[in-house]
């Protein structure tokens, strides 16, 4: 029999269907895969118990004909979503053994629809970071690693490297500022962001809460559609949710990109950009274009600030969203001799470098007197970077453009630890996405020289995930990109 | 009103006064979770995951509180913010779950308006309302249960508030005083707060500073927190006052601080100096978009709006021909204006109000009852005064049928035929008890024809004593002089 965990979730759902093996069978092969792989280091938590039990209830569904629509497709999840009775902890030591008496709205959306829960995946700490370096269990190795390890990308690392090698069908992630697109880039997965508001963000521990959203990392785009159809939908818990219907995305992959107008951002053409991609950017922009799309250079003037802004309001919002960890109430707590000591304590012990960094940042960007030069400037910054998304809108239908100017770089690279400057600077084509709150996808479009995915990033307009995945499909099917 | 000057050999000094209230939102469940609102539970038992600030929990908006803020909004003639914005502000303590407070802070939801207080002279002055924002209050912490140790209790934790911020229009305590309680009755004729200072369902902070009398100048305030009670506040202004004059006289300044007010001296203390004070680090609450209302929302609530306490005083004084004072007792409080119109529903109102703050009072503070326990009805203390009115029982009779009603809470009508009290008109009844009288007390009438014409008040009391006071007063003294003076 051939090996059922390199089929899509698509496949394994037609298989389950026919029978061809159970939800059972299915799970304990990923299992299996997950015990023997242990170099990646994807799984901070394993709940393989729940996730027989949840794959023995879908096979009794599928002998009753009563399947549902992601029944017994085993899923790794990100451990930034709260999980009901398993571990939950942000890769941070300040949650310690926090097990959630509550499941967030996502997880709970996909456990509705029949999936399985193999465990929860490895991330940068507080899903702060770009590499996976900043887990408190310690960094994921990139599937695609040769010689030397490489990072997965980040900060849903576990989630793209786990999805590559085959430790689960799916994974859910969360994007804040390329968190989703960046590691699926790194890890030859395809990943997709939806509008901000198109996920409930409830039982999400928050990062940044105005640029936060869930989406899932997947082997290719149909299974991305998919998934993020069972992800998606309006949740009353969360005030920012957008009440409006979800398509059926999968029913758009096949449709004709003919007449559709791709945009090409002008002032994302960087200066001494790796030849590579640009090669890749224009391939990919030639296969659109064979399926009759037009291609059109467009212009999105604020970019060069997006950053800036970006690393501005994300700290701003997650010194205060992290306030709550505090020793008081849950995870783990350091004593002292006083309140503020209590507080100091176990924050210092249970914060990382880069978290604690942020922390500072955000909020020194909030205090008297700094306020309107830096968070007040950088969310004038935001509105202006939104409105050059609107206006390129009106003149085409997607963007296109690298997910990541780099592929996937050793663990420990100096450069990117000596400045984490050069750290930020990998997000330097996704966090305008965050800040608008647009949808967008990364799917893989070749490899490196040395052997390493790049990925492409499609850019669509708010609630327009259906022509996103409409143009990827196109593009995937010509790419012909190999999996692992 | 007479000015309030502090007076000293050096000069003479006024006092600047600005409040902060934070009231109590009335709603079943807290502003922005689902948990209920109770007073007086177990500690703990009414936390949600949201109010504990547990990972990924986020606050969704109470309607309800909304509302409630809305209509506090038009009490206060103030205008409603068809736009306003939720902003978070952060500081680390025990009882504060997530780490910030979810309040308003550049959009609040309601903006200028003003209040009418009533002076004890009888006069009037209106209290510039500056703003109002709805935000959520924070648990409590308990540190007197354990040498060691602090608990903490979470059942007030997001529990909807809305705080009042003043114009600094106050120069005397009295003036505070008579905000508090016309704020307080405010709140409570529009059921949005139940404005009990002890349970700290209603808190205030004041701000304090004194000026050189007769400048302009604005010197250095200090902050009272949680000052509860109107007479604490009124207590806390003076002696506040007092300690910036002496501190201004002995060459010294005032620094800007913190201070809390303690009830057991009537002093205040350091709290807080402002070096330490909290950056508090205000910005957009990004978990909640804003709160925008639309004209038929609030005209809505307009419509609802009931008859406030200056109205429904202006209209007992004009219709109901009520003393202002009367009329600013009665409507205080809801429950008692309520019970007043229909105790007076058909009688004659201003001797209902006069029984009402006179016997019925007495009764009640007596007996220790709120209005809601009285036995004597609404409807029974106007068919009281109708009897007085219609002369069936005499003033002084009335006052004994009062004290039977309040034991049995039987109707005036019912005790009088029992008791046989119904006052005597028949005019032969009564001539002959004064004939009976003059006659058996020759020596009197002698007196009497004499000059001693002052005795006839004995001969009538003579006669009411021997009708049991049942005589009709105004009979018995025209029979008594006229046949004395035969």
């Amino acid at each position: 029999m051939k090996d059922i965990t390199k089929l899509t979730v698509a496949q394994a759902l037609s298989g389950l269907k026919k029978k061809e093996f159970s939800a059972t069978e299915l799970t304990e092969a990923y299992i299996d895969n997950i015990e023997q792989n242990t170099k990646v280091n994807a799984f901070v938590t394993k709940s393989f118990e729940i996730a027989k039990q949840q794959a023995s209830e879908a096979d009794k569904r599928y002998a009753s004909g009563n399947s549902l629509p992601l029944d017994g497709i085993p899923l790794g999840i990100k451990d930034l979503f709260c999980t009901k009775n398993i571990r939950t902890t942000a890769c941070s030591k300040i949650l310690g053994e926090f097990i959630p008496p509550y499941e967030s709205t996502v997880t709970n959306n996909l456990l509705q629809d029949g999936a399985v829960f193999l465990g929860k995946l490895n991330m940068d700490e507080f899903a702060m970071g770009g590499s996976n370096e900043t887990s408190c269990f310690g960094p994921v190795v990139n599937p695609w690693s040769k010689d030397k390890d490489l990072v997965p990308g980040g900060s849903s690392g576990g989630s793209a490297a786990a999805v590559s090698a085959h430790l689960c069908a799916a994974s859910t992630g969360t994007d804040t500022g390329g968190s989703i697109r960046e590691p699926a880039a790194f890890c030859g997965c395809t990943g997709i962001k939806p509008t901000y508001g198109r996920c409930s963000r409830y039982g999400i521990i928050a990062f940044a809460s105005s640029l936060d959203q869930a989406g899932p990392i997947a082997q290719d785009v149909r299974d991305c559609a998919v998934l993020l159809k069972s992800m998606a939908g309006f949740d009353a818990k969360d005030s920012t949710s957008y009440d409006t219907p979800v398509p059926d995305y999968e029913s758009f992959l096949e449709q004709d990109i003919n007449g559709m107008v791709v945009g090409i951002p002008k002032e994302y053409r960087l200066d001494g950009m790796n030849k590579e991609i640009v090669a890749y950017w224009d391939k990919a922009a030639e296969i659109l274009k064979s399926g009759g799309a037009k291609v059109k250079e467009i212009s999105l003037p604020h970019t060069k600030y997006a950053l800036a802004a970006y690393y501005v309001l994300a700290p701003a919002e997650a010194s205060s969203n992290l306030a709550r960890y505090d020793g008081i109430r849950f995870g783990n707590r350091k004593n002292g001799n006083s309140l503020d000591e209590l507080y100091i304590n176990t924050r210092t012990e249970g914060f990382g470098n880069e978290v604690k960094r942020r922390i500072m940042i955000g909020t020194y960007v909030l205090s008297a007197g700094y306020y309107d030069a830096y968070y007040l400037k950088a969310q004038k910054v935001r509105r202006l970077i939104h409105d050059d998304f609107m206006n390129a809108f009106k003149e085409c239908d997607v963007i296109l453009t690298p997910t990541s100017p780099i592929t996937a770089f050793p663990i420990g690279d100096e450069k990117m630890l000596q400045n984490p400057i050069n750290m930020y600077l990998n997000d330097v084509f996704t966090v305008s996405v965050n800040l608008a709150g647009l949808p967008a996808l990364s799917l893989p479009i070749g490899l490196s020289a040395e052997g390493l995915p790049y990925g492409m990033q499609i850019i669509g307009k708010p609630f327009d995930e259906q022509t996103i995945f409409k143009a990827a499909y196109k593009l995937e099917q010509d790419t012909g990109f190999e999996r692992i | 009103m007479s000015e309030y000057v502090i007076e000293t050999a050096k000069g003479k000094w006024e006092v600047i006064v600005g409040l902060e209230i934070h009231c109590q939102i009335i709603s079943k469940s807290k502003i922005f979770s689902g948990a209920s609102t109770e007073f007086g539970d177990n500690p703990n038992e009414n936390v949600s995951f949201v109010d504990a600030g547990m990972p990924g929990m986020l606050p969704t908006l109470n309607r309800w509180c909304v509302h409630q803020a809305v209509k506090t909004g038009l009490g206060l003639n103030a205008k409603i913010n068809k736009y306003s914005e939720f902003s978070r502000k952060n500081y680390f303590y025990a009882d504060l779950p997530s780490g910030y407070q979810i309040t308003q802070f550049r959009y609040p939801i309601v903006g200028e308006g003003k209040i009418r207080i009533d002076l004890p002279d009888g006069s009037n002055k209106d209290i510039g309302i500056e703003r109002m924002h709805i935000e959520q209050d924070a648990g409590k912490s308990i540190h007197d249960l354990s040498p060691t140790k602090s608990y903490i209790d979470l059942n007030r934790a997001g529990v909807g508030l809305m705080e009042i911020v003043t114009k600094p229009d106050f120069r005397a305590p009295e003036e505070a005083g008579a905000f508090l309680r016309k704020l307080r009755s405010i709140l409570r004729y529009l059921e949005t707060c139940d404005g009990n200072m002890d349970e700290g369902s209603m808190r205030c902070d004041v701000n304090v500073s004194v000026r050189p009398y007769g400048s302009n100048e604005l010197r250095t305030r200090c902050e009272m927190k949680n000052v509860n009670s109107v007479k604490f506040v009124m207590q806390a202004i003076e002696n506040e006052a007092k300690r910036h004059v002496e501190v201004y006289e002995n060459g010294g300044d005032i620094i800007q601080e913190t201070r809390q007010f303690d009830p057991t001296t009537g002093q205040t203390k350091v709290m807080r100096k402002k070096e330490f004070a909290h950056d508090y680090r205000y910005f957009p609450e990004p978990d909640l978009p804003p709160l925008v209302l639309d004209d038929a929302y609030i005209e809505s609530i307009k419509q609802e709006m009931v008859e406030l306490p200056d109205a429904k005083k202006t209209r007992f004084i004009n219709e109901l021909g009520l003393t202002a004072y009367d009329a600013s007792v009665i409507c205080e409080n809801k429950e008692v204006a309520d019970f007043f119109e229909k105790a007076s529903a058909g009688h004659d109102a201003k001797k209902v109000a006069n029984w009402l703050i006179g016997d019925f009072f007495a009764m009640l503070n007596k007996r220790k009852l709120s209005i809601k326990e009285s036995p004597v009805s609404a409807e029974n203390l106007g068919n009281l005064v109708e009897l007085i009115s219609k002369s069936v029982i005499s003033g002084k009779i009335a006052k004994d049928v009062f004290e039977i009603m309040s034991e049995t809470g039987d109707s005036p009508e019912k005790i009088v035929e029992e008791k046989g009290l119904r006052q005597v008109t028949d005019v032969s009844a009564i001539e002959a008890i004064v004939d009976k009288i003059i006659a058996e007390n020759p020596d009197n009438v002698a007196a009497y024809k004499k000059g001693k014409t002052n005795l006839a008040g004995w001969f009538v009391g003579q006669t009411m004593k021997m009708s049991q006071g049942k005589a009709n007063p105004a009979m018995v003294n025209e029979l008594v002089k006229q046949k004395l003076d035969k």
